[in-house]
């Protein structure tokens, strides 16, 4: 998962972001019309990609910040506390996402 | 067997022997440094993630709820976090792939392919996927 979530947002974040929340809000582009942005944003597959997309993303940040809290800080003796920590915000957030993207 | 043969003898305890490797020993080496800094653009990962939840929730809540997320897109500070966020994923991107020919080992007609013929095939596949993502979003 770690690797899957790194891969795909090595890809597709960057202009994700340069994009939607860059470009756009500074005006230099026209995102498309918000209904059919909507409407992209509302077709099953795409929610069901962005889910399994931003779960990966999530536990690829809870996997690597693990080991930089224990290499970078020398926290090994929290091990437990920083893995319950971790793995559990990235499985709470990616529960919630599935919340929203697949259910609301 | 009884008496023990070396009644001086201790079992050998390295663990207990080690040097304390201080807080912030990686601010020593340029080297050092850059690994955590690239080990912590995970955090952007995960921000972009999270935002982009919330961006797709606002738009599932109506116009207006979008409209106000839009609003707090274009404030100076959120635009430069975003920057420095950009930034970060683009450096999490660009050492992710550098790092390809060493994970991925490729065979053609039993030779292996050369690393660049690796690498220059993912930064070619980031090229594609960012031309979609740009195509899904500005044309279509």
């Amino acid at each position: 998962m770690f690797s899957g979530g790194g891969m795909l947002s090595a890809f597709f974040l960057p202009a994700t972001v340069l994009v939607m929340w860059i470009a756009a809000p500074l005006g230099w582009v026209e995102l498309t019309v918000y209904d059919s942005f909507a409407a992209l944003a509302h077709h099953f597959v795409v929610r069901l990609g962005l889910f399994g997309f931003v779960s990966l993303a999530f536990f690829h940040w809870a996997h690597r910040f693990r080991y930089t809290l224990y290499d970078g800080l020398q926290l090994y003796h929290l091990t437990d506390l920083i893995a319950v920590l971790t793995y559990g915000s990235a499985a709470i957030l990616s529960l919630a996402a599935g919340v929203i993207l697949l259910i609301l | 067997m009884g008496e023990p043969v070396n009644p001086g003898y201790t079992e050998h305890h390295a663990k207990w022997h080690r040097r304390r490797i201080p807080i912030f020993w990686w601010l020593g080496n340029a080297a050092y440094t850059k690994f955590i800094v690239r080990e912590l653009t995970s955090l952007a990962v995960g921000y972009a993630a999270l935002v982009l939840v919330f961006q797709v929730w606002s738009l599932e809540r109506g116009p207006e709820s979008y409209a106000h997320f839009v609003s707090w897109l274009q404030l100076r500070p959120v635009v430069t976090l975003h920057v420095v966020v950009l930034g970060a994923l683009v450096y999490h991107s660009v050492t992710w792939l550098n790092l390809a020919p060493r994970a991925l080992v490729l065979r053609l007609a039993g030779r292996r392919l050369p690393g660049a013929v690796v690498l220059l095939l993912h930064y070619g596949a980031w090229l594609v996927a960012s031309a979609a993502v740009l195509w899904l979003l500005l044309a279509a």
